[in-house]
């Protein structure tokens, strides 16, 4: 049974340990993810944490040429725009990731529906150590 | 439980201004609230003693962060000579100031006072656009910041499941852009005052003075297909599908409405309103709707007691070009997956059947997010009252104009419905 608070605090540190991390209601059984403290379905506050597979589909998609300064800082702009997504997994929750190994320059080529499996990505080091969701197509 | 909701007692506008929206390398909040104030005043039939003021209630979104300098509910009361009366600040993202009339209004309803100033003001333009597209993404999710989400990039995502829901394509979105451009040139207190004719001219003429090769595009959408002219923001956003970088202020005069005819024979009533809260993307329902629009429009509506058909003119909030389209189903105007078809067949045009958007929308006439909420409204007080100009719209018996306010990627949404009687 897993035990760490149910918060962002723990749920970035579950990606740390490439665990993608959701809540279930004790309840109604609804998921969550990211976690949720309380259940928004039926109000109840029972959460128990529960692990996500790393399957789903991509529901819709953005490739970003106007960097924002983080961003830029890991070496994307105008000519290395990123893909970002909104992902549907098997077990029917939704996360926003970053989307690779599709060709951001060419986003007409980019599918929606298409399957795709987790990537955990680390950045920074030591105190700035941080994971960055990310999914990629099955090839 | 839902019950139809109601004022305790009724709200007139009965001043309203707006100082030029722009890039303003010299001039800051205070100056550009002090403008709105003056026209404001000026616009009061029958006079105000400022002195009657019981309050005043002001939006501002990201001034902490774009300035470093926060408070700004006293430091712009000061500047117009109402401390020690009562200034309060709302927040809202970019529906900031629209916060700022539900608060004017409930304190008149609730009859704690009788003559309420609220207004914006934002100031960004000092500012790269990398960092405001940071500071702006201030309001959208931590999941969506975290990634690397910007405002763009959030209706992007939402502009690519309309696309597959509803089989748009981006030159519906054109439609919007070029709409909207044909309305600048009409509303002098605007950022942009060209059409993309005027645009396309521009660049042409440009280019023959430089000796350069002189571009030719066929016709709008040609232009704006264009990547050297059109280049992409976050697909499949291009440039001109977002609203400006800008900086600006707007204010309105309420009082309660047994007292309207002491200010104007011509005061516009608070009809409908309305607020609704929206979830990040990870958690909507369905990507290609806004279900803080739909809920606050519901509440209006009912408060209001009328349908969508009986508004006959809208400011409708048009950040980027997909969110007009989105908001005309979510507001009812058209039914779901229709909007875009809406757009193409004219309805919202100047001479349409509904126009949206105669000030240009954020697009032309500019996005200082915290003043925009009350800027619409001014819009509909300059149309509702026949003061619209060249931009008048030439609807007969027009009575019912409404306001729509979007903050952040949809976390906060208003909409406002006024009735000149």
């Amino acid at each position: 049974m897993e035990t760490r608070p149910i918060n962002d605090v723990s749920y970035e540190a579950y990606l740390e340990e490439e665990k993608l991390m959701g809540t279930t209601c004790r309840s109604c059984g609804a998921r969550f993810l990211p976690p949720m403290p309380i259940c928004t379905e039926c109000h109840k506050p029972e959460m128990d944490w529960n692990e996500v597979g790393g399957k789903g589909k991509l529901l819709s998609f953005t490739c970003i040429a106007v960097a924002p300064p983080s961003m830029k800082e890991e070496g994307f702009d105008r000519n290395n725009p990123y893909c970002l997504g909104v992902v549907e997994l098997d077990e029917g929750v939704r996360v926003v990731a970053r989307i690779q190994g599709v060709d951001a320059l060419h986003p007409e080529t980019i599918r929606i529906g298409m399957p795709l499996h987790k990537k955990i990505l680390h950045r920074g080091e030591g105190e700035h150590a941080r994971a960055v969701l990310a999914f990629e197509p099955v090839s | 439980m839902k019950r139809r909701r109601k004022l305790g007692r009724g709200v007139a506008v009965v001043g309203s201004g707006m100082s030029k929206f722009g890039m303003f390398q010299d001039r800051d909040s205070k100056d550009l609230f002090v403008e709105a104030y003056r026209e404001t005043l000026s616009s009061v039939d029958k006079g105000l003693d400022p002195k009657d003021i019981d309050a005043l209630y002001l939006g501002n979104f990201t001034n902490d962060f774009f300035i470093h300098q926060a408070h700004w509910g006293p430091l712009i009361s000061d500047v117009i000579g109402l401390v020690p009366k009562p200034a309060t600040r709302t927040e809202g993202a970019c529906a900031s100031s629209a916060l700022a009339i539900r608060e004017g209004v409930f304190a008149i309803a609730s009859g704690f006072y009788d003559i309420v100033l609220v207004g914006g003001v934002e100031e960004m333009s000092k500012r790269t656009t990398e960092e405001v597209a940071e500071g702006l993404a201030l309001a959208s999710t931590p999941y969506e910041g975290k990634i690397g989400f910007t405002f763009p990039g959030v209706f992007g995502a939402t502009a690519s499941a309309y696309f597959n829901k509803y089989g748009a394509t981006r030159e519906h979105l054109m439609n919007v852009t070029i709409k909207s451009h044909n309305n600048a040139p009409l509303n002098p207190k605007g950022q942009y005052k060209a059409s993309i004719r005027d645009l396309m001219q521009a660049k042409q003429e440009k280019a023959r003075k430089k000796g350069l090769d002189v571009p030719e595009w066929e016709d709008e959408k040609a232009f704006l297909s264009d990547p050297r002219a059109n280049p992409e923001v976050a697909w499949p956003l291009h440039l001109f599908d977002c609203c400006p970088i800008s900086d600006g202020a707007s204010c309105l005069l309420l009082v309660a409405e047994e007292m309207a005819r002491d200010f104007t024979d011509a005061p516009l009533h608070i009809l409908g309103l309305g607020q609704g809260s929206g979830k990040g993307l990870h958690a909507k329902a369905d990507l290609a709707c806004f279900e803080a629009t739909q809920y606050a429009a519901e509440e209006a509506y009912g408060m209001a007691g009328i349908e969508p058909k009986d508004v006959q003119i809208a400011e409708v909030h048009d950040c980027f070009s997909i969110a007009e389209i989105v908001h005309l189903e979510d507001l009812g105007f058209c039914k779901h997956g229709e909007g875009y078809k809406m757009v193409e067949e004219g309805r919202t045009r100047l001479d349409g059947d509904k126009p949206i958007n105669t000030s240009g929308g954020l697009k032309c006439k500019g996005h200082p997010v915290g003043a925009t909420g009350v800027s619409q409204v001014h819009e509909i007080w300059k149309q509702l009252r026949q003061e619209a100009g060249p931009r008048q719209v030439p609807i007969k018996d027009l009575r019912i104009g409404a306001a729509h306010n979007l903050g952040g990627t949809g976390g906060t949404c208003t909409f406002t419905i006024l009735e000149r009687r």
